[in-house]
């Protein structure tokens, strides 16, 4: 390894607490909310932590970052520190990576071993002695017990939304592809074009996931509370979405930055690290289109 | 750059900003460290009253529902508060200076890393004193139990796991990145000490794991609150389901709770012997299949589920197979004393405990691994003399150890070890009176996790209530031993102990603030 | 010389533990074949494990004791050898192998519950069990029989203590008999150690497991998984009779069961119920709701001034009869008669400061019932 010209090792920093009292804000105002609404008691202080902590999050976030970037654009960095950001931001989206695999994993178990079995097919097939009513089927539309989570009209046809959004999301990480391209190139009219298309794209994509979610709750009877597939599709699809729309966030602000006439050829962290996270948003879609919608 | 030099340069920041705002890797070594003590502490109160219950038949001091949160609030404390910051403590400290780096990779998020914890920590304590109590379904968690029987408390309980996760999982990938990217020049990841591979290991397993479990803490919570059946069979759900994803989890977590600590050991054993490590390569590979064998053997936790006869036998057939590496590491340690030079001081000592108690509760988890056999033994007090063995006198010792080990390099002061050899023998001691009878206990058929049994079992259980209170003192003295070094202890020498080999021991005694600003020059043998 | 003290000190502390196992503090060899072939693996493990502790721990205290530098041992540097490595990777391997064949087997008699005599249905509850032998008709519960003032040392303890309980599971020696395993609210495990017997039951499913004792006796177990509050207090107890006694208490109790139907279209007075019903709150209500009726707010809501408990009777059955099993109040109508339903309620309606001077027939809950 040739540079080994001394890491950059911050000086002392105030984000970082500015970060844990913001994150325990919105957290444990969260957890307050939830556990006020549910005891039916005042909710208030719950709301002004979650919301302040929120604020605080943001500002920290936009803090810290532009601590970053200044440090960058003063050519504090050398290779070896970028090389850090890189594998951290590989990690990170590994971490992800395992969250999503827990949830496909809770898909496949429910789907090969607890609903054959509530129906009595399999080793634990006594399991109907109890059910004697239900019937296992894929969707699953009935719960074993029906009083308590009342069923589903019908599913979500895959090929209408599903599919459009399949196209936007795969069409998006093209044209993303096409804005690093363009960045590489220093052609900026390309890539502040394609990186807007893919913002636009992104969101559009969300759109039409919030009107799919209207739709299944007011016309398909499809909620959380519909039993195993209504909890497991809205997790899965839920999740996703969440992080479509942090990876839009993210993009919105790499198109601030592109604008503000940051990144270079050579070097452009920030750029790359967000467009994995949206690679990455993208193949859990095509994981989650096939498994949850399509079989 | 100006800034640029005077980072690299200044000392340590006066005063309470200090601690809070910093961003160097032995500074926050050090709050790690501290934290985890402090835990320790309460976790080790919530002991206190357990065994004191637990001291008579009968009900006395605590109530049932009480009780049952002590229960969990220790194993929780324990496991994420105590365990677990230590060894990240322990590799802020050292790995930067064994890898001959100047600091850990991304220095500001160690410290974000760091101070989450405490508010994690105020959330889950602060369920104590909610209506209805703190959490009560054991650190488990098990559905139903968490979800529709749960206390209210049980939504703080669910987000300050997150923050926890939050933590390690941030912590876990300036480790990783750290070693990948900051060892020094020349340094080929098979000259790495054994301290760091093993932590590069348990790092990937916290990336790996904790995801599953924010996972299924957040499955809880809808559970709870939002009206979705995943651990309910009448909505198609299944409350194994829980236990799963849980287990899946919460295995590999057991081996990130000793990993490091087999690091620490293979670092000590070596240099007391004054002798190199048998079987470098050995111990690395055996490292790396105990962690992958860890991610395949999650359901021996729940051999009474009923689990189908094919699983019940994969199941049984790869734990079994753990004890091929777990012994590889064992009969490696041994070879290292056989023929060196030995002496015994306060580290060393520990090593030892560790080896021969580890060993012990190894041996018990193998048998408590044949399914067939599990039957009788699980959710015994068998099972809680088996982990108690592995993580007391297991990752507990393990950290106490490396920090007599690396304290004069950290302070440059000696302990005195005089005073280190009482709190060996006596905490030596302690933890087997504690923990021995509970194999008894357990095998005559003494239940875990509950507040009054019957008559038979009361004579061991006096005797394990008595080695608790002997074992928790002692630690007084050790927290005095750590205090009374910082203040008034003999200087330390640069290399306190004969036969120490490694880069951290290439560093001014005590380690100034920054080491390593230009990577050091390997001499290679 | 103080090292001499720690190897003493090292020593005394290894062998402490071998005078305890004279006590034969060890797992109960049992009463069925499975359990002592269980039994026997177990010795079997433990004394492979014992075997690999004194080699192991063995050389480690003989190069403790030779090989210390006070003794002027020079340190050898040897560090790696392909052969013991391989040998030591080896031979575990081989002992493992010989243990997974044995509790193979084992393992695979455990899990085959074809071919029974006799079916029972074994049902958890917050915190009871319920037995029911499937085709008989005959089914009842089984609560905790120590009295509260031994629990709370008001009183002597008596040698069963917390392993006693009302109605003891009744089976025939020498007959194949099947659990089915089930729960209704959160997950227990039902565990007899002599019948090496251990497993879950678990709400919405069902477990099976067999067991077949070969001598008469009383056999006692305990919950073995946490399932709230009074985990430690449901306890299990197994008597295993001849085939003759057998089927006599099994008349007994149906006979029985017929009187307590009969029981329903009796008329009861005010003062009966209220009687009747203070037994029936303490063995099923008082663990929740507390003898005093006080309760354990949040959770377990005040019976004492309830405005359920105080005001429309009909509600205040339905919450009985149905529960709010999402809330954790159990549905007591496929628990208890309708003549204990009737009883608790009207003891609840005048207890403590509840002073509504209403009385609940057995013929209204009965009639409750029905409709649903
Ligand atoms: C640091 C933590 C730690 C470690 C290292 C281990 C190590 C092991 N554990 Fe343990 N375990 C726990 C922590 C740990 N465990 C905890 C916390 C629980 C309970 C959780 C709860 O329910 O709350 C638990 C529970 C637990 C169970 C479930 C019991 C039950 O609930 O019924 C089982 C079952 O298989 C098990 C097995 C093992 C095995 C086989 C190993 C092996 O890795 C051990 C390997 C080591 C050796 C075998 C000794 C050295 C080897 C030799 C000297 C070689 C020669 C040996 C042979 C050939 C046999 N453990
Ligand atoms: C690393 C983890 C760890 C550690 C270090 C310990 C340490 C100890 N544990 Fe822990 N334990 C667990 C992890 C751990 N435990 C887990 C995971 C469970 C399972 C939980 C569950 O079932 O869900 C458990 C359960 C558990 C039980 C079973 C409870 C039950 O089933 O109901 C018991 C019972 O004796 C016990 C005892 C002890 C004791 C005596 C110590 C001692 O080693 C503690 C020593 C004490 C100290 C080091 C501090 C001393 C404190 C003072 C000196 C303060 C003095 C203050 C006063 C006197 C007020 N533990
Ligand atoms: C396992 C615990 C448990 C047991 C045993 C139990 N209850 Fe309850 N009970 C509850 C809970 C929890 C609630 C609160 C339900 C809610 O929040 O709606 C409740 C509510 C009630 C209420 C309504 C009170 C109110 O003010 O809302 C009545 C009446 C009642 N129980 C009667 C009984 C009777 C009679 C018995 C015994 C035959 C009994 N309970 C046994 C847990 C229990
Ligand atoms: Cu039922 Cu424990
Ligand atoms: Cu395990």
């Amino acid at each position: 390894m040739a540079h080994h010209s001394a890491y950059y090792v911050p000086p002392q920093s105030h984000w970082p607490i500015i970060g844990a009292v913001g994150l325990f804000l919105t957290l444990g105002g969260a957890a307050a909310l939830i556990y006020s609404l549910q005891q039916e008691s005042d909710s208030l202080l719950a709301q002004i932590m979650l919301n302040s902590g929120a604020l605080i999050l943001a500002g920290m976030m936009i803090g810290w970052f532009a601590a970053v970037i200044a440090e960058s654009r003063q050519g504090l960095y050398s290779p070896q520190l970028d090389r850090s950001f890189r594998y951290g931001m590989s990690w990170f989206i590994f971490s992800e990576v395992m969250f999503f695999f827990a949830f496909f994993g809770v898909l496949f178990y429910i789907r090969m071993f607890a609903v054959p079995w509530l129906d009595g097919e399999g080793d634990k097939g006594l399991a109907s002695m109890l059910w004697p009513q239900f019937e296992a089927t894929w969707p699953l539309l009935e719960a074993p017990n029906p009083d308590q989570f009342p069923p589903i009209r019908e599913v979500i046809n895959p090929w209408h939304i599903p599919l459009i959004n399949t196209v936007l999301l795969v069409g998006s990480s093209f044209t993303l592809l096409a804005a690093h391209k363009a960045l590489k190139r220093e052609d900026r009219g390309k890539l502040k074009g394609w990186l807007s298309l893919t913002i636009l794209l992104g969101l559009t994509f969300l759109g039409l996931q919030i009107y799919e979610y209207i739709h299944a709750y007011t016309e398909l009877d499809l909620t959380l509370k519909s039993g195993i597939y209504g909890a497991t599709f809205f997790m899965l699809t839920g999740f996703h979405g969440a992080h479509v729309t942090i990876g839009s966030i993210i993009l919105l602000v790499l198109l601030f930055r592109v604008f503000q006439g940051h990144f270079t050829p050579e070097s452009h962290f920030g750029f790359e690290a967000g467009s994995w996270y949206w690679h990455f948003v993208d193949v859990v879609w095509i994981f989650l289109f096939t498994t949850v919608y399509l079989l | 750059m100006s800034a640029h030099a005077e980072t690299l340069h200044h000392g340590p920041a006066k005063g309470f900003s200090r601690w809070i705002l910093t961003t160097n890797h032995k500074d926050i070594g050090t709050l790690y460290l501290v934290f985890s003590l402090i835990m320790l502490f309460i976790g080790g109160t919530m002991a206190f009253v357990i065994r004191a219950e637990l001291f008579q038949p009968g009900l006395q001091l605590v109530m049932p529902e009480f009780f049952n949160q002590m229960t969990t609030m220790h194993g929780l404390i324990m496991i994420f508060g105590a365990v677990m910051p230590a060894f990240v403590g322990l590799a802020n400290w050292q790995v930067p200076l064994m890898i001959g780096a100047p600091d850990m990779a991304l220095p500001r998020l160690n410290n974000f890393s760091f101070w989450i914890l405490p508010f994690a920590f105020t959330m889950l304590l602060s369920t104590l004193f909610m209506p209805g109590g703190a959490p009560n379904f054991g650190w488990t968690f098990y559905a139903p139990l968490s979800t529709t029987y749960a206390p209210p408390s049980v939504t703080f309980f669910v987000f300050a796991v997150h923050m926890m996760g939050i933590s390690s999982i941030l912590g876990a990938i300036n480790v990783i990145v750290t070693i990948f990217n900051m060892r020094a020049p020349g340094m080929k990841m098979m000259d790495l000490p054994l301290f760091v591979w093993t932590w590069l290991i348990t790092a990937f397993l916290l990336i790996a794991v904790m995801p599953v479990l924010a996972a299924v803490v957040t499955m809880v919570l809808m559970d709870v609150h939002f009206g979705t059946s995943f651990f309910s069979a009448a909505g198609g759900g299944d409350p194994v389901l829980f236990q799963h994803v849980f287990w899946f989890f919460a295995h590999p977590e057991v081996y990130i709770m000793v990993l490091p600590a087999f690091g620490v050991i293979s670092e000590i054993i070596p240099t007391f012997a004054r002798k190199p490590l048998f079987g470098y390569r050995a111990m690395v590979l055996a490292t790396a299949s105990i962690a992958f064998l860890s991610f395949i053997v999650w359901a021996h936790h729940m051999f009474t589920v009923g689990m189908p006869l094919a699983g019940e036998l994969f199941f049984m057939y790869t734990t079994m197979l753990i004890a091929v590496p777990t012994g590889v590491k064992v009969f490696n340690w041994i070879s290292t004393m056989f023929k060196g030079s030995m002496t015994f001081e306060t580290p060393m000592l520990f090593a030892i405990a560790f080896i021969v108690l580890f060993t012990i509760g190894g041996l018990s988890g193998l048998m408590l691994a044949i399914a067939p056999a599990d039957f009788q033994y699980h959710d015994t007090y068998f099972v809680v003399a088996h982990f108690h063995y592995v993580l007391v006198p297991g990752s507990v010792f393990g950290i106490i150890a490396g920090v007599y080990y690396w304290l004069p390099k950290w302070t440059g002061k000696m302990y005195d070890e005089k005073l280190g050899q009482w709190h060996f023998w006596l905490s030596f001691i302690g933890v087997n009176l504690t923990f021995f009878p509970m194999h008894f206990v357990g095998l005559a058929g003494m239940p875990r996790r509950i507040p009054d049994y019957a008559l038979q079992f009361a004579d061991f259980n006096m005797l394990t209530s008595l080695g608790a209170f002997l074992f928790g003192t002692t630690q007084l003295l050790f927290v005095y031993i750590l205090v009374k070094t910082v203040r008034s202890g003999k200087p330390a020498e640069q290399l306190p102990w004969e036969g120490a080999r490694g880069l951290e021991w290439s560093v001014p005694t005590p380690a100034p603030y920054h080491t390593f600003t230009t990577p050091p020059e390997l001499d290679k043998e | 010389m103080c090292r001499r003290l720690h190897l003493y000190c090292l020593a005394l502390v290894l062998l402490l533990p071998a005078p305890l196992w004279a006590l034969e503090f060890n797992m109960p060899v049992g009463v069925t074949d499975t359990s002592q072939s269980i039994f026997n693996l177990h010795m079997t493990i433990f004394y492979i494990c014992l075997a690999i502790a004194v080699v192991v721990f063995g050389v480690m205290l003989w190069s403790i004791y030779h090989h210390r530098k006070s003794r002027g041992h020079e340190a050898a540097q040897f560090h790696g050898n392909i052969l013991v490595e391989v040998i030591w990777t080896t031979i575990p391997f081989l002992i493992l192998v010989a243990i997974a064949i044995p509790s193979t087997i084992t393992l695979g008699d455990l899990y085959d519950a074809s071919e029974s005599d006799i079916d029972i249905q074994v049902t958890g509850h917050q915190w009871k069990w319920h037995y029911k032998y499937i085709g008989e008709d005959v089914d009842f519960f089984s609560v905790l029989a120590t009295p509260r003032e031994e629990i709370e040392n008001r009183k002597k303890k008596n040698p069963n203590y917390l392993l006693e309980v009302d109605n003891p599971v009744v089976v025939p020696v020498h007959k194949k008999i099947r659990f089915l395993f089930t729960s209704n609210d959160v997950i227990h495990a039902w565990w007899v150690p002599d019948l090496a017997i251990k497993k879950d039951a678990i709400p919405g499913f069902i477990n099976e497991s067999w067991t077949r004792i070969n001598e008469p006796g009383l056999y006692r177990g305990q919950c073995a998984e946490l399932c709230g509050k009074h985990h430690a207090f449901m306890p299990i107890e197994v008597k295993a009779v001849s085939e003759s006694e057998y089927e006599a208490w099994l008349a007994d109790q149906k006979a029985a069961q017929k009187a307590a139907m009969a029981a329903a279209d009796k008329d009861w007075s005010m003062d009966e119920l209220v009687k009747t019903g203070a037994g029936v709150y303490e063995k099923n209500c008082a663990a929740c709701h507390q003898a005093d009726g006080s309760g354990m707010p949040p959770t377990f809501p005040p019976l004492d001034g309830s405005s359920i408990v105080q005001g429309d009777k009909l509600e205040h059955m339905k919450v009985v009869v149905n529960g709010r099993v999402d809330k954790g109040m159990p549905a007591f109508g496929k628990q208890l008669t309708a003549v204990d339903i009737a009883a608790a309620i009207t003891y609840e309606r005048n207890s403590w400061s509840n002073k509504t001077g209403d009385m609940v027939t057995p013929a209204e809950v009965q009639d409750l019932m029905d409709k649903q």
